[in-house]
């Protein structure tokens, strides 16, 4: 067990250090990494200068170094725009991308497990069938343009909520949170439940599958004939088992979450990462790129090793095979 | 994967059988006939739209921001889904946005198909390092959202249908490229691949004649859904402003236009645009789910 978490951890690092080596070559296949690193305002003394003390006159290889050097310290270089440093940028924005991604998760198995329990169980009712058409739509609609529409609904038409930025925020442990005020709960609802509604078909979906396998378990008809109520083999024995693919699905879906926070943030003006990469993208403002994909790689990294790490732990079966 | 698992033939005989088999679900009956007729609509545009959205000269200032059904200022048309920011026949500028819509999502989707089926069958076919090397690769581009990686792609490429079209290609290989492997494992374990492997026959042979049409089911259902994601991902990289050029406007791009003016309640800009969008993408998705259900025995139950 200690082995195959040790492995799986030099797995992750291995992924990590070959993304480094793309987003490098990256910054040096496409462009003169001279006019990537250096503002164009500069003048020729100021550039031979900058590619000294950047070591751009140095072999590749030892660039590289160079530049892993710089990850490890947390720097990556000046903002083009507005000349802050660009890791600080992107880690004074995170909070906000992860409360959003988070919130969406939590709403998509909140909604989609009971959902998917009760298409499961009684698959031939109305509401079951009902569900099960609704998620097809889930699948099948374009996440920014349920947002569009929320935003006509229940913003410009009904002006029950608000359709833009994050609302009063309360400072704990030194980073601003939205969703422990009244208004700021306000403004989340919107831009998390669009950002949700694929998750959630997703998890209605397994657990449904999962529910309706289970159902005809051996198990399951053991425990009926024991004489256990309905509540409890849906409960315990049911759920317990439909749990396991759901938060692998989870897991690797809060990566792709977060990656899809940028198109519902640039929506909804949510001030995270998202839509400063957008911002960033629109004028080449190259450092905050590199430092937003060197944090995204990393976060991505850590959750798929954390969503393993938990299979190791929750399902018996693996254990055994890894020890 | 029990070697028992019966391959299910394709019907490609009578136009009959294929009619039955449309019509066997509603579900892919009714997918079917919104596809022909969306598909139909984006190739007769130039006929059938009332307006030419690319000719500048057609527009006029006074027709800006019209609601759906109003007449155009000199009273020579009638604007059936309204008008944009700039005059345009809305309903004009979705049969024209189909157009680039369905070329980026079938042209995408049929190229990384190409591409990742071939490169799949290839790694099971001579394994080892080839194998090791490929798979390896297929893991790390699926770890990572296809947005992100398409986003980050066209932020260096720059906009345009050609570069949309390519960096969907690469963010939608490796998914073939991983089921294109595992249904060729399967196959290559069967004893008419060992025969045409000892009756020496040429590689090529082996793996275009032999392997690859029975490959085919579970990559046909793929190919599907990838075609509604590539149409879905294409709006949205539109939309963000990193898709196709603003003089092709897809489907993506005339959304993203009227998205500015809805909180002026200006909505008809984006609901329409978005509503033809959808439709597609749902009725490729039947499609698609139909295909899964039909070309997999298993799940005929």
């Amino acid at each position: 067990m200690t082995q195959a978490v040790i492995l799986r951890i030099l797995q992750s690092i291995g992924v990590i250090l070959v993304m480094t080596v793309i987003v490098f070559i990256g910054l040096h296949a496409i462009g003169n990494p001279v006019d990537v690193l250096i503002p164009s305002d500069a003048d020729q003394i100021e550039r031979a200068r900058a590619v000294e003390a950047l070591g751009l006159d140095k072999p590749l290889w030892q660039q590289y170094f160079y530049f892993l050097q710089g990850i490890l310290h947390g720097d990556l270089g000046r903002s083009f725009v507005s000349g802050e440093p660009a890791l600080e940028l992107i880690m004074k924005r995170l909070p906000a991308t992860l409360e959003l991604a988070i919130s969406a998760v939590v709403l998509a198995l909140l909604i989609g497990v009971p959902l998917g329990l009760m298409a499961g169980i009684y698959p031939k009712s109305l509401a079951s069938r009902l569900s099960v058409g609704l998620s097809v739509l889930g699948f099948s609609v374009p996440a920014f343009w349920i947002a569009i529409m929320m935003i006509i609904v229940f913003a410009v038409n009904l002006g029950w909520l608000p359709s833009s930025g994050r609302g009063d925020t309360v400072r704990v442990l030194g980073v601003e949170w939205s969703f422990l005020t009244l208004d700021g709960l306000r403004h989340l609802l919107l831009p998390a439940l669009s950002l949700s509604i694929y998750k959630m078909s997703l998890v209605f979906r397994l657990v449904r599958a999962g529910a309706i396998e289970i159902s005809r378990a051996e198990y399951i008809r053991f425990a009926r004939a024991k004489g256990l109520g309905r509540r409890r083999i849906v409960m315990v024995h049911v759920l317990k088992n439909i749990l396991i693919p759901v938060i692998t699905i989870v897991g690797l879906e809060l990566g792709g979450t977060i990656a899809f926070a940028v198109v519902t943030e640039t929506i909804f003006a949510w001030p995270g990462t998202g839509s400063l990469i957008i911002k960033s993208i629109s004028v080449l403002d190259r450092p905050v790129i590199v430092a937003y994909l060197i944090v995204i790689a990393l976060l991505f990294v850590t959750i798929n090793l954390l969503t393993d790490l938990a299979y190791l732990i929750l399902d018996p079966r693996i254990r055994e095979k890894m020890a | 994967m029990s070697d028992q698992t019966p391959v299910p033939p394709i019907v490609v005989s009578r136009p009959a059988v294929w009619l039955a088999w449309i019509t066997e679900s509603p579900a892919m009956a009714a997918g079917s006939a919104i596809l022909m007729l969306v598909i139909g609509m984006a190739i007769l545009a130039p006929l059938i739209s009332p307006q030419d959205p690319y000719d500048l000269l057609s527009l006029s200032l006074f027709d800006t921001k019209l609601p759906p059904g109003s007449q155009s200022y000199d009273g020579s048309t009638s604007y059936l889904l309204g008008t944009d920011g700039q005059g345009r026949d809305i309903l004009s500028g979705i049969l024209y946005g189909l157009r680039i819509s369905l070329i980026v999502g079938f042209g995408s989707a049929l190229i990384a198909g190409a591409i990742g089926t071939i490169v799949g069958i290839v790694a099971a076919y001579f394994g080892g390092w080839v194998e090791a090397l490929i798979m390896r690769l297929v893991d790390l581009q699926l770890s990572f959202p296809a947005i992100l990686v398409a986003l980050m792609l066209l932020a260096f490429l720059g906009k345009g249908v050609g570069n949309v079209v390519l960096a969907l290609v690469i963010v939608e290989w490796a998914g073939y490229a991983r089921t294109a492997r595992s249904a060729a494992l399967v196959e290559l374990g069967k004893d008419y691949l060992t025969a045409a492997k000892v009756s020496l026959l040429p590689v090529r042979r082996i793996i275009f004649v032999h392997l690859l049409p029975n490959c085919l089911p579970p990559l046909i259902v793929l190919l599907t859904i990838q075609v509604a994601r590539a149409i879905s991902l294409e709006a949205t990289l539109s939309f963000l402003g990193v898709g196709v050029k603003a003089t092709e406007p897809s489907l993506g791009m005339l959304i993203a236009s009227g998205f500015s003016y809805i909180l002026s309640g200006t909505y008809w800009i984006t609901l329409f645009p978005g509503i033809a969008l959808v439709v597609t993408v749902v009725a490729v998705n039947l499609i698609g789910d139909h295909l899964r259900v039909a070309l997999n025995p298993k799940l005929r139950a």
